[in-house]
Protein backbone atom coordinates (compact mmCIF):
# COMPACT_ATOMS: atom_id res chain seq x y z
CA UNK A 1 0.00 0.00 0.00
CA UNK A 2 2.94 2.11 1.30
CA UNK A 3 4.63 1.73 -1.95
CA UNK A 4 1.90 2.41 -4.45
CA UNK A 5 1.64 5.67 -2.29
CA UNK A 6 5.02 6.96 -3.10
CA UNK A 7 5.11 6.05 -6.35
CA UNK A 8 2.30 8.11 -7.06
CA UNK A 9 3.71 10.44 -5.41
CA UNK A 10 7.06 10.13 -7.20
CA UNK A 11 5.36 10.56 -10.61
CA UNK A 12 3.46 13.61 -9.51
CA UNK A 13 6.44 15.22 -8.97
CA UNK A 14 8.43 13.97 -11.83
CA UNK A 15 6.01 15.75 -14.65
CA UNK A 16 5.38 18.98 -12.68
CA UNK A 17 9.40 19.76 -12.00
CA UNK A 18 11.44 19.94 -15.22
CA UNK A 19 12.85 16.57 -15.19
CA UNK A 20 16.98 16.26 -15.38
CA UNK A 21 17.90 15.81 -19.19
CA UNK A 22 19.10 12.56 -19.87
CA UNK A 23 16.48 9.73 -19.47
CA UNK A 24 18.48 6.32 -19.83
CA UNK A 25 21.04 8.34 -17.33
CA UNK A 26 18.58 7.04 -14.22
CA UNK A 27 18.71 3.05 -15.62
CA UNK A 28 22.76 4.10 -14.60
CA UNK A 29 22.11 5.16 -10.99
CA UNK A 30 19.67 2.10 -10.04
CA UNK A 31 21.54 -0.34 -11.87
CA UNK A 32 24.33 -1.78 -9.03
CA UNK A 33 21.18 -1.80 -7.01
CA UNK A 34 19.59 -3.70 -9.37
CA UNK A 35 22.24 -6.18 -10.10
CA UNK A 36 22.91 -6.99 -6.45
CA UNK A 37 19.24 -7.87 -6.30
CA UNK A 38 19.21 -9.80 -9.47
CA UNK A 39 22.49 -11.80 -8.61
CA UNK A 40 22.12 -12.10 -4.75
CA UNK A 41 18.10 -12.44 -4.75
CA UNK A 42 16.31 -13.67 -8.10
CA UNK A 43 18.80 -15.85 -9.32
CA UNK A 44 19.14 -17.77 -5.76
CA UNK A 45 15.47 -17.78 -5.89
CA UNK A 46 14.81 -19.42 -9.11
CA UNK A 47 17.47 -21.68 -8.22
CA UNK A 48 15.96 -22.76 -4.74
CA UNK A 49 12.78 -23.83 -7.27
CA UNK A 50 15.59 -26.02 -9.37
CA UNK A 51 16.90 -27.15 -6.49
CA UNK A 52 13.80 -28.30 -4.87
CA UNK A 53 13.13 -30.78 -7.82
CA UNK A 54 16.65 -32.21 -7.66
CA UNK A 55 18.83 -34.73 -5.57
CA UNK A 56 21.76 -32.45 -4.36
CA UNK A 57 23.95 -33.76 -2.24
CA UNK A 58 26.72 -31.12 -1.66
CA UNK A 59 29.46 -32.80 -3.18
CA UNK A 60 28.93 -34.82 -6.23
CA UNK A 61 26.65 -34.98 -9.08
CA UNK A 62 23.03 -33.83 -8.98
CA UNK A 63 20.28 -35.86 -10.39
CA UNK A 64 16.66 -34.20 -11.69
CA UNK A 65 13.97 -36.25 -9.40
CA UNK A 66 11.06 -34.48 -9.85
CA UNK A 67 8.54 -33.76 -7.20
CA UNK A 68 10.21 -36.89 -5.24
CA UNK A 69 11.27 -34.11 -2.80
CA UNK A 70 8.21 -32.93 -2.21
CA UNK A 71 6.58 -36.61 -1.58
CA UNK A 72 9.12 -37.27 0.80
CA UNK A 73 8.37 -34.11 2.54
CA UNK A 74 4.73 -35.35 2.65
CA UNK A 75 6.11 -38.52 4.57
CA UNK A 76 8.50 -36.24 7.01
CA UNK A 77 7.27 -36.70 10.36
CA UNK A 78 9.60 -34.00 11.52
CA UNK A 79 8.39 -31.48 8.81
CA UNK A 80 5.12 -31.31 9.67
CA UNK A 81 5.65 -31.63 13.37
CA UNK A 82 8.34 -28.26 12.88
CA UNK A 83 5.83 -26.51 10.95
CA UNK A 84 3.04 -27.35 13.56
CA UNK A 85 5.43 -26.19 16.34
CA UNK A 86 6.10 -23.08 14.60
CA UNK A 87 2.25 -22.41 13.86
CA UNK A 88 1.98 -23.12 17.73
CA UNK A 89 5.12 -20.77 19.03
CA UNK A 90 3.58 -17.70 16.32
CA UNK A 91 0.07 -17.81 17.86
CA UNK A 92 1.97 -17.78 21.53
CA UNK A 93 4.05 -15.03 21.25
CA UNK A 94 2.61 -12.66 18.72
CA UNK A 95 -0.55 -11.96 21.17
CA UNK A 96 2.03 -11.79 24.24
CA UNK A 97 4.35 -9.46 22.25
CA UNK A 98 1.17 -7.21 21.23
CA UNK A 99 -0.34 -7.26 24.45
CA UNK A 100 2.52 -6.00 26.50
CA UNK A 101 3.46 -3.92 23.56
CA UNK A 102 -0.03 -2.17 23.62
CA UNK A 103 0.29 -1.58 27.65
CA UNK A 104 3.51 0.06 27.05
CA UNK A 105 2.60 1.77 24.42
CA UNK A 106 -0.23 3.35 26.43
CA UNK A 107 2.41 4.08 29.23
CA UNK A 108 4.85 6.25 27.52
CA UNK A 109 2.38 8.05 25.38
CA UNK A 110 1.16 9.58 28.61
CA UNK A 111 2.35 13.37 29.50
CA UNK A 112 5.12 12.22 32.28
CA UNK A 113 7.71 14.20 32.64
CA UNK A 114 11.17 11.81 31.49
CA UNK A 115 8.90 9.38 29.90
CA UNK A 116 11.03 9.94 26.75
CA UNK A 117 13.57 7.74 28.81
CA UNK A 118 11.50 4.81 29.71
CA UNK A 119 10.67 4.81 26.21
CA UNK A 120 14.84 4.71 25.45
CA UNK A 121 14.83 1.94 28.08
CA UNK A 122 12.31 -0.03 26.76
CA UNK A 123 13.31 0.20 23.53
CA UNK A 124 16.99 -0.74 24.08
CA UNK A 125 16.80 -4.65 23.44
CA UNK A 126 15.50 -4.23 20.25
CA UNK A 127 19.16 -3.34 18.96
CA UNK A 128 20.69 -5.92 20.55
CA UNK A 129 20.75 -9.31 18.26
CA UNK A 130 18.32 -11.93 18.51
CA UNK A 131 21.04 -14.78 18.66
CA UNK A 132 23.42 -12.42 21.07
CA UNK A 133 20.52 -12.07 23.33
CA UNK A 134 19.70 -15.46 23.14
CA UNK A 135 23.05 -16.53 24.73
CA UNK A 136 22.28 -13.78 27.33
CA UNK A 137 19.63 -15.41 28.40
CA UNK A 138 20.96 -19.01 28.32
CA UNK A 139 23.35 -17.73 31.57
CA UNK A 140 20.05 -16.00 32.88
CA UNK A 141 18.34 -19.14 32.86
CA UNK A 142 20.94 -21.55 33.89
CA UNK A 143 19.81 -23.51 36.65
CA UNK A 144 22.82 -22.97 38.67
CA UNK A 145 24.39 -19.79 37.57
CA UNK A 146 21.83 -18.07 36.27
CA UNK A 147 20.24 -14.76 38.18
CA UNK A 148 16.41 -16.15 36.95
CA UNK A 149 16.81 -18.73 39.10
CA UNK A 150 18.42 -17.84 42.06
CA UNK A 151 15.99 -14.57 42.19
CA UNK A 152 12.84 -17.28 42.31
CA UNK A 153 14.64 -18.92 45.01
CA UNK A 154 15.33 -15.79 47.17
CA UNK A 155 11.89 -14.78 47.17
CA UNK A 156 10.81 -18.21 47.78
CA UNK A 157 8.71 -18.66 44.85
CA UNK A 158 10.09 -21.91 43.66
CA UNK A 159 12.00 -24.22 46.25
CA UNK A 160 14.09 -26.30 43.62
CA UNK A 161 16.34 -24.68 40.42
CA UNK A 162 13.97 -24.95 37.57
CA UNK A 163 15.99 -26.13 34.18
CA UNK A 164 14.52 -23.98 32.24
CA UNK A 165 15.78 -24.88 28.46
CA UNK A 166 15.58 -28.34 29.26
CA UNK A 167 12.26 -28.99 30.86
CA UNK A 168 9.62 -29.78 28.07
CA UNK A 169 6.82 -27.86 30.29
CA UNK A 170 9.43 -24.64 30.46
CA UNK A 171 11.57 -24.30 27.70
CA UNK A 172 9.15 -22.54 25.12
CA UNK A 173 8.12 -20.38 28.21
CA UNK A 174 11.43 -19.51 28.49
CA UNK A 175 12.51 -18.71 24.92
CA UNK A 176 8.97 -16.78 24.64
CA UNK A 177 10.25 -14.74 27.76
CA UNK A 178 13.89 -14.27 26.13
CA UNK A 179 12.02 -13.04 22.94
CA UNK A 180 9.27 -10.40 24.43
CA UNK A 181 12.28 -9.11 26.42
CA UNK A 182 13.93 -8.52 23.28
CA UNK A 183 11.46 -7.78 20.83
CA UNK A 184 8.33 -5.85 22.31
CA UNK A 185 10.11 -2.63 22.50
CA UNK A 186 9.77 -2.64 18.50
CA UNK A 187 6.03 -2.72 18.19
CA UNK A 188 5.59 -0.50 21.41
CA UNK A 189 7.46 2.01 19.10
CA UNK A 190 5.21 1.45 16.06
CA UNK A 191 2.12 1.46 17.81
CA UNK A 192 3.05 4.71 19.78
CA UNK A 193 4.01 6.16 16.42
CA UNK A 194 0.44 5.19 15.61
CA UNK A 195 -1.00 6.72 18.48
CA UNK A 196 0.78 10.11 17.84
CA UNK A 197 -0.53 10.46 14.37
CA UNK A 198 -4.07 10.42 15.95
CA UNK A 199 -5.65 14.13 16.02
CA UNK A 200 -5.85 15.67 19.48
CA UNK A 201 -8.93 17.57 18.53
CA UNK A 202 -10.48 13.53 18.44
CA UNK A 203 -9.63 13.19 22.11
CA UNK A 204 -10.52 17.08 22.92
CA UNK A 205 -14.04 16.36 21.19
CA UNK A 206 -14.88 12.70 22.85
CA UNK A 207 -13.94 14.45 26.35
CA UNK A 208 -15.99 17.60 25.98
CA UNK A 209 -18.34 14.48 25.42
CA UNK A 210 -17.76 13.16 28.40
CA UNK A 211 -16.24 9.57 27.15
CA UNK A 212 -13.88 8.16 29.88
CA UNK A 213 -10.52 6.80 29.46
CA UNK A 214 -11.57 3.47 27.95
CA UNK A 215 -13.98 4.70 26.20
CA UNK A 216 -11.58 6.97 24.05
CA UNK A 217 -9.24 3.82 23.72
CA UNK A 218 -12.48 2.14 22.45
CA UNK A 219 -13.55 4.10 20.17
CA UNK A 220 -10.49 6.51 19.21
CA UNK A 221 -7.30 5.12 19.86
CA UNK A 222 -8.48 1.45 19.05
CA UNK A 223 -9.78 1.42 15.49
CA UNK A 224 -7.93 4.57 14.50
CA UNK A 225 -4.57 2.26 15.09
CA UNK A 226 -6.38 -0.52 13.17
CA UNK A 227 -3.70 -0.11 9.96
CA UNK A 228 -0.63 0.20 12.78
CA UNK A 229 -2.28 -3.26 14.41
CA UNK A 230 -2.24 -4.73 11.07
CA UNK A 231 1.38 -4.02 10.12
CA UNK A 232 2.91 -4.90 13.05
CA UNK A 233 1.02 -7.98 13.12
CA UNK A 234 2.36 -9.42 9.93
CA UNK A 235 6.25 -7.83 11.17
CA UNK A 236 5.39 -9.94 14.16
CA UNK A 237 3.70 -13.13 12.76
CA UNK A 238 6.31 -13.22 9.98
CA UNK A 239 9.26 -12.84 12.73
CA UNK A 240 8.04 -15.02 14.22
CA UNK A 241 7.32 -17.79 11.60
CA UNK A 242 11.04 -17.65 10.51
CA UNK A 243 12.71 -18.13 14.08
CA UNK A 244 15.60 -19.75 14.04
CA UNK A 245 18.63 -17.80 16.55
CA UNK A 246 16.48 -18.57 19.92
CA UNK A 247 16.01 -22.24 18.96
CA UNK A 248 19.39 -22.84 17.70
CA UNK A 249 21.01 -21.37 21.03
CA UNK A 250 18.83 -21.88 23.69
CA UNK A 251 17.57 -25.26 23.21
CA UNK A 252 19.28 -26.99 20.41
CA UNK A 253 15.76 -28.14 19.09
CA UNK A 254 15.33 -29.90 22.32
CA UNK A 255 14.53 -31.18 24.53
CA UNK A 256 13.14 -34.33 22.81
CA UNK A 257 13.25 -32.45 19.56
CA UNK A 258 10.31 -30.74 20.95
CA UNK A 259 11.46 -26.75 19.70
CA UNK A 260 12.74 -27.79 16.33
CA UNK A 261 11.56 -24.44 14.11
CA UNK A 262 10.81 -25.00 10.66
CA UNK A 263 13.80 -22.56 9.46
CA UNK A 264 16.03 -24.93 11.40
CA UNK A 265 14.91 -28.24 10.19
CA UNK A 266 15.83 -26.82 6.86
CA UNK A 267 19.10 -25.97 8.73
CA UNK A 268 19.57 -28.83 9.61
CA UNK A 269 18.86 -31.29 6.58
CA UNK A 270 20.67 -28.72 4.22
CA UNK A 271 23.87 -28.07 6.21
CA UNK A 272 24.42 -30.88 8.72
CA UNK A 273 22.88 -33.73 6.64
CA UNK A 274 24.09 -31.44 3.20
CA UNK A 275 20.37 -32.84 1.88
CA UNK A 276 20.33 -29.51 -0.28
CA UNK A 277 17.67 -30.27 -2.85
CA UNK A 278 15.48 -31.57 0.42
CA UNK A 279 16.32 -27.84 2.28
CA UNK A 280 15.32 -26.34 -1.04
CA UNK A 281 11.84 -28.12 -1.06
CA UNK A 282 11.04 -27.23 2.16
CA UNK A 283 12.04 -23.63 1.66
CA UNK A 284 9.73 -23.36 -1.26
CA UNK A 285 6.87 -24.76 1.10
CA UNK A 286 7.71 -21.91 4.10
CA UNK A 287 7.83 -20.04 1.26
CA UNK A 288 4.08 -20.28 -0.01
CA UNK A 289 3.45 -20.79 3.97
CA UNK A 290 4.51 -16.68 4.42
CA UNK A 291 3.05 -15.60 1.02
CA UNK A 292 -0.32 -16.41 2.07
CA UNK A 293 -0.15 -15.55 5.79
CA UNK A 294 0.94 -11.96 3.93
CA UNK A 295 -1.76 -11.95 1.59
CA UNK A 296 -4.48 -13.03 4.69
CA UNK A 297 -3.35 -10.13 6.89
CA UNK A 298 -2.78 -7.98 3.84
CA UNK A 299 -6.35 -8.50 3.02
CA UNK A 300 -7.44 -7.62 6.74
CA UNK A 301 -5.28 -4.28 6.61
CA UNK A 302 -7.22 -3.29 3.28
CA UNK A 303 -10.15 -4.10 5.05
CA UNK A 304 -9.23 -2.32 8.06
CA UNK A 305 -8.37 0.85 5.71
CA UNK A 306 -12.11 1.30 4.36
CA UNK A 307 -13.63 1.00 7.94
CA UNK B 1 -6.52 1.90 34.81
CA UNK B 2 -9.02 4.02 33.23
CA UNK B 3 -9.06 6.69 35.92
CA UNK B 4 -5.78 6.35 36.39
CA UNK B 5 -4.63 8.03 32.88
CA UNK B 6 -7.84 10.07 32.77
CA UNK B 7 -6.38 11.74 35.88
CA UNK B 8 -3.04 12.12 34.53
CA UNK B 9 -3.78 13.41 31.24
CA UNK B 10 -5.71 16.31 31.67
CA UNK B 11 -3.64 19.35 32.46
CA UNK B 12 -6.08 21.17 35.27
CA UNK B 13 -4.90 18.57 37.91
CA UNK B 14 -2.41 18.95 40.59
CA UNK B 15 0.62 17.89 39.37
CA UNK B 16 2.11 15.50 42.13
CA UNK B 17 -1.24 13.53 42.44
CA UNK B 18 -1.21 9.92 43.98
CA UNK B 19 -2.02 8.62 40.64
CA UNK B 20 0.89 10.15 39.48
CA UNK B 21 3.43 8.71 41.50
CA UNK B 22 1.59 5.02 40.53
CA UNK B 23 2.33 5.42 37.75
CA UNK B 24 6.14 6.81 37.54
CA UNK B 25 6.58 3.32 40.09
CA UNK B 26 4.89 1.03 37.16
CA UNK B 27 7.64 3.06 34.60
CA UNK B 28 10.69 1.94 37.05
CA UNK B 29 9.29 -1.67 37.68
CA UNK B 30 9.42 -1.85 34.11
CA UNK B 31 12.66 0.25 33.54
CA UNK B 32 14.23 -2.50 36.01
CA UNK B 33 12.88 -5.54 34.47
CA UNK B 34 14.08 -4.19 31.09
CA UNK B 35 17.27 -3.19 31.82
CA UNK B 36 18.35 -6.05 34.18
CA UNK B 37 20.02 -8.76 31.41
CA UNK B 38 21.91 -5.76 30.23
CA UNK B 39 23.16 -4.43 33.42
CA UNK B 40 23.89 -7.61 34.89
CA UNK B 41 25.76 -8.77 32.02
CA UNK B 42 27.91 -5.84 32.53
CA UNK B 43 28.57 -6.52 36.54
CA UNK B 44 29.03 -9.88 36.20
CA UNK B 45 31.89 -9.46 33.42
CA UNK B 46 34.10 -7.32 35.20
CA UNK B 47 34.05 -10.06 38.36
CA UNK B 48 36.81 -12.13 39.40
CA UNK B 49 36.29 -15.12 36.98
CA UNK B 50 35.75 -17.62 39.77
CA UNK B 51 32.77 -14.94 41.08
CA UNK B 52 31.21 -14.37 37.60
CA UNK B 53 30.65 -18.38 37.28
CA UNK B 54 30.09 -18.43 40.88
CA UNK B 55 26.82 -21.22 41.84
CA UNK B 56 24.18 -19.67 43.14
CA UNK B 57 25.16 -16.11 41.09
CA UNK B 58 26.69 -13.46 44.01
CA UNK B 59 25.88 -10.06 43.63
CA UNK B 60 28.12 -7.12 43.50
CA UNK B 61 31.91 -8.28 42.25
CA UNK B 62 34.33 -8.62 45.07
CA UNK B 63 36.37 -5.80 43.41
CA UNK B 64 37.12 -5.00 39.59
CA UNK B 65 38.40 -7.44 37.74
CA UNK B 66 39.21 -7.69 33.91
CA UNK B 67 40.13 -11.37 33.79
CA UNK B 68 36.72 -12.55 32.10
CA UNK B 69 38.01 -9.74 29.14
CA UNK B 70 41.25 -11.71 29.24
CA UNK B 71 39.96 -15.40 29.03
CA UNK B 72 37.56 -14.20 26.28
CA UNK B 73 40.86 -12.71 24.24
CA UNK B 74 42.32 -16.90 24.83
CA UNK B 75 39.62 -18.36 22.13
CA UNK B 76 40.50 -18.87 19.13
CA UNK B 77 42.95 -16.35 17.71
CA UNK B 78 42.19 -13.67 20.21
CA UNK B 79 38.61 -11.45 20.61
CA UNK B 80 40.52 -9.15 18.16
CA UNK B 81 40.35 -11.39 15.36
CA UNK B 82 36.36 -11.70 15.78
CA UNK B 83 35.54 -7.92 16.66
CA UNK B 84 37.99 -7.49 13.63
CA UNK B 85 35.51 -9.62 11.18
CA UNK B 86 32.41 -7.95 12.73
CA UNK B 87 33.91 -4.33 11.60
CA UNK B 88 34.85 -5.13 8.67
CA UNK B 89 31.70 -6.79 7.78
CA UNK B 90 29.81 -4.12 9.00
CA UNK B 91 31.72 -1.20 7.33
CA UNK B 92 31.53 -2.58 4.20
CA UNK B 93 27.70 -3.75 4.62
CA UNK B 94 27.36 0.38 5.86
CA UNK B 95 29.34 1.58 2.89
CA UNK B 96 27.68 -0.95 0.03
CA UNK B 97 24.40 -0.13 1.55
CA UNK B 98 24.72 3.71 1.52
CA UNK B 99 26.30 4.02 -1.92
CA UNK B 100 24.01 1.48 -3.32
CA UNK B 101 20.55 2.85 -1.52
CA UNK B 102 21.30 6.73 -2.27
CA UNK B 103 22.24 6.00 -6.04
CA UNK B 104 19.05 3.74 -6.90
CA UNK B 105 16.80 6.65 -4.48
CA UNK B 106 17.88 8.78 -6.45
CA UNK B 107 17.33 7.48 -9.72
CA UNK B 108 14.54 5.93 -9.09
CA UNK B 109 13.31 9.52 -7.75
CA UNK B 110 14.34 11.77 -10.38
CA UNK B 111 14.49 10.20 -13.76
CA UNK B 112 12.67 7.92 -15.73
CA UNK B 113 13.72 5.06 -17.51
CA UNK B 114 12.39 1.92 -18.69
CA UNK B 115 11.07 -0.67 -16.96
CA UNK B 116 11.29 1.47 -13.94
CA UNK B 117 8.43 0.11 -11.77
CA UNK B 118 9.90 -3.24 -12.63
CA UNK B 119 13.04 -2.85 -10.93
CA UNK B 120 11.50 -0.92 -8.20
CA UNK B 121 8.98 -3.65 -7.02
CA UNK B 122 12.03 -6.32 -7.78
CA UNK B 123 13.75 -4.95 -5.08
CA UNK B 124 11.32 -4.29 -2.71
CA UNK B 125 10.59 -8.00 -3.69
CA UNK B 126 13.40 -8.80 -0.93
CA UNK B 127 11.62 -7.29 1.49
CA UNK B 128 8.67 -9.72 1.13
CA UNK B 129 11.08 -12.98 0.47
CA UNK B 130 13.11 -13.89 3.37
CA UNK B 131 16.42 -14.62 2.83
CA UNK B 132 16.27 -17.73 5.30
CA UNK B 133 14.25 -19.15 2.24
CA UNK B 134 16.81 -18.73 -0.18
CA UNK B 135 20.20 -19.58 2.08
CA UNK B 136 20.73 -22.92 0.44
CA UNK B 137 21.03 -21.47 -3.51
CA UNK B 138 23.16 -17.96 -1.60
CA UNK B 139 26.07 -20.88 -0.23
CA UNK B 140 26.43 -22.42 -3.33
CA UNK B 141 26.69 -18.90 -5.05
CA UNK B 142 29.37 -17.25 -2.49
CA UNK B 143 31.02 -21.06 -2.71
CA UNK B 144 31.46 -20.69 -6.09
CA UNK B 145 32.53 -17.30 -6.54
CA UNK B 146 35.39 -18.67 -4.12
CA UNK B 147 33.47 -15.78 -1.05
CA UNK B 148 32.82 -18.48 1.29
CA UNK B 149 34.52 -17.35 4.48
CA UNK B 150 35.27 -14.38 3.24
CA UNK B 151 33.93 -11.11 5.14
CA UNK B 152 33.37 -9.57 1.25
CA UNK B 153 31.16 -12.26 0.77
CA UNK B 154 28.65 -11.98 3.77
CA UNK B 155 28.68 -8.70 3.13
CA UNK B 156 27.84 -8.57 -0.23
CA UNK B 157 24.65 -11.07 1.01
CA UNK B 158 23.89 -8.27 3.97
CA UNK B 159 24.35 -5.70 1.34
CA UNK B 160 21.54 -7.04 -0.96
CA UNK B 161 19.06 -7.60 1.94
CA UNK B 162 19.45 -4.12 3.00
CA UNK B 163 18.64 -2.38 -0.18
CA UNK B 164 14.61 -2.65 -0.40
CA UNK B 165 14.64 -0.73 2.98
CA UNK B 166 17.92 1.83 1.79
CA UNK B 167 16.21 2.05 -1.62
CA UNK B 168 12.91 3.04 -0.46
CA UNK B 169 14.17 5.27 2.53
CA UNK B 170 16.63 7.37 -0.13
CA UNK B 171 14.12 7.80 -2.53
CA UNK B 172 11.52 9.17 -0.02
CA UNK B 173 14.35 11.34 0.90
CA UNK B 174 14.73 12.70 -2.61
CA UNK B 175 11.46 12.92 -3.04
CA UNK B 176 10.63 15.92 -0.47
CA UNK B 177 13.72 17.73 -2.20
CA UNK B 178 11.94 20.57 -3.65
CA UNK B 179 12.87 20.90 -7.47
CA UNK B 180 13.47 24.79 -7.41
CA UNK B 181 17.24 23.51 -5.69
CA UNK B 182 17.99 21.42 -8.69
CA UNK B 183 16.72 23.83 -11.17
CA UNK B 184 18.97 26.38 -9.85
CA UNK B 185 21.99 24.24 -10.14
CA UNK B 186 20.89 23.08 -13.14
CA UNK B 187 21.35 27.02 -14.94
CA UNK B 188 24.85 26.78 -12.96
CA UNK B 189 25.78 23.78 -14.81
CA UNK B 190 25.50 20.74 -12.69
CA UNK B 191 25.40 17.04 -14.60
CA UNK B 192 23.08 14.86 -12.90
CA UNK B 193 26.57 13.42 -11.11
CA UNK B 194 27.73 16.99 -9.56
CA UNK B 195 23.84 17.37 -9.32
CA UNK B 196 23.83 14.78 -6.56
CA UNK B 197 27.55 15.10 -5.21
CA UNK B 198 27.35 18.67 -4.62
CA UNK B 199 24.00 19.82 -4.01
CA UNK B 200 21.63 16.66 -2.89
CA UNK B 201 24.28 14.39 -0.70
CA UNK B 202 23.80 17.52 1.94
CA UNK B 203 19.92 17.47 1.67
CA UNK B 204 19.81 13.84 2.20
CA UNK B 205 22.26 13.14 4.52
CA UNK B 206 19.52 11.93 7.54
CA UNK B 207 18.42 9.22 4.88
CA UNK B 208 21.75 7.94 4.61
CA UNK B 209 22.78 7.95 8.36
CA UNK B 210 19.25 6.22 8.62
CA UNK B 211 20.60 3.35 6.07
CA UNK B 212 23.84 3.44 7.59
CA UNK B 213 22.30 2.71 11.04
CA UNK B 214 20.53 0.01 10.39
CA UNK B 215 23.05 -1.66 8.09
CA UNK B 216 25.52 -1.75 10.31
CA UNK B 217 22.86 -3.08 13.29
CA UNK B 218 22.03 -5.89 10.81
CA UNK B 219 24.97 -6.68 9.97
CA UNK B 220 26.67 -6.54 13.36
CA UNK B 221 23.78 -8.42 14.82
CA UNK B 222 23.08 -11.34 12.15
CA UNK B 223 23.54 -14.67 13.09
CA UNK B 224 21.85 -17.73 10.47
CA UNK B 225 24.01 -16.56 7.65
CA UNK B 226 27.06 -16.07 9.49
CA UNK B 227 26.55 -19.24 10.79
CA UNK B 228 26.60 -21.21 7.43
CA UNK B 229 28.82 -19.01 6.10
CA UNK B 230 31.93 -18.37 7.92
CA UNK B 231 32.62 -22.05 8.49
CA UNK B 232 36.56 -21.80 9.65
CA UNK B 233 36.99 -20.71 12.64
CA UNK B 234 38.65 -17.57 11.57
CA UNK B 235 36.61 -15.71 9.97
CA UNK B 236 33.31 -15.77 12.87
CA UNK B 237 31.91 -13.07 13.26
CA UNK B 238 31.10 -12.02 17.53
CA UNK B 239 27.49 -13.58 17.49
CA UNK B 240 29.06 -17.08 15.94
CA UNK B 241 32.57 -16.64 18.19
CA UNK B 242 29.79 -16.76 21.65
CA UNK B 243 28.54 -19.61 20.42
CA UNK B 244 31.78 -21.38 20.49
CA UNK B 245 32.97 -20.08 23.91
CA UNK B 246 28.99 -20.78 25.40
CA UNK B 247 30.29 -24.64 24.29
CA UNK B 248 33.14 -24.14 25.89
CA UNK B 249 37.20 -25.55 25.47
CA UNK B 250 37.07 -27.98 27.99
CA UNK B 251 33.28 -29.13 27.83
CA UNK B 252 32.99 -26.35 30.74
CA UNK B 253 31.49 -23.49 29.99
CA UNK B 254 32.93 -20.32 30.77
CA UNK B 255 30.20 -18.60 31.90
CA UNK B 256 33.07 -15.44 32.66
CA UNK B 257 33.98 -15.11 28.71
CA UNK B 258 30.76 -15.70 27.93
CA UNK B 259 29.29 -12.27 29.70
CA UNK B 260 32.95 -10.67 28.92
CA UNK B 261 31.71 -11.62 24.85
CA UNK B 262 28.12 -10.77 25.33
CA UNK B 263 29.25 -6.98 26.48
CA UNK B 264 31.94 -6.42 23.89
CA UNK B 265 29.18 -8.05 20.99
CA UNK B 266 25.92 -5.57 22.91
CA UNK B 267 27.92 -2.31 24.02
CA UNK B 268 28.61 -1.16 20.04
CA UNK B 269 24.94 -1.42 19.55
CA UNK B 270 24.25 0.40 22.37
CA UNK B 271 25.95 3.35 22.19
CA UNK B 272 25.15 3.41 18.57
CA UNK B 273 21.78 3.56 19.21
CA UNK B 274 21.65 5.85 21.88
CA UNK B 275 24.15 8.53 19.55
CA UNK B 276 21.80 7.94 16.59
CA UNK B 277 18.57 8.04 18.08
CA UNK B 278 16.76 9.79 16.26
CA UNK B 279 17.57 8.79 12.99
CA UNK B 280 16.58 5.55 13.88
CA UNK B 281 13.13 6.14 14.53
CA UNK B 282 12.94 8.27 11.81
CA UNK B 283 13.39 4.53 9.71
CA UNK B 284 11.18 2.95 11.98
CA UNK B 285 8.22 5.47 10.96
CA UNK B 286 9.83 6.17 7.15
CA UNK B 287 9.89 2.88 6.57
CA UNK B 288 6.85 1.38 8.21
CA UNK B 289 4.12 3.67 9.20
CA UNK B 290 3.85 6.87 7.20
CA UNK B 291 5.19 4.95 3.94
Amino acid sequence: MSVVNSGMKARRTESTGGAIGQRSIGLLFVLPAVLFTVVFFLIPLVMTVFMSLNDWPLLGQHEFIGLENYANLVNDRQFWNSLWFTTRYTLLVTPMIFILAFGLALLVNLPLHGVGIFRTIYFLPVVIGLGTSSLLWVWLLHDRVGAIDAILLGLGLIDRPIVWLADPNFAMLAIIMSVVWKTVGFTMILLLTGMQAIPLELYEAARVDGASYIGRLRYITMPLLRRTFALALILSVIGSYLGFDQFFIMTAGGPQNSTISVVYWIYKNSFTNFKLGYGASMSIVLLVVLVILSVIQLRLLRDETSY
Amino acid sequence: MASVTSTTTSAHRPRFSFWRLVLYAICIILAILFLFPIVWTAISSVKPPAEASAAPPTFLPSRIDFGNYVKLNDYGRGVWNYVGNSVGTAIMTVIGSTILSTLAGYGFSRFRFPAKNLMFVLILMTLMIPFQSILIPLFLILTGLKLQNTLFGLALVYITFQLPFGVFIMRNSFDTVPREIEEAALLDGCTPFTMLYRVMLNIVRPGIITVGIYAFLNSWNEFLAALIFMTKETSFTLPILLTSVRSGYYGAIDWGALQAGLMVTILPCIIIFLLLQRYYVVGLTGGATKG
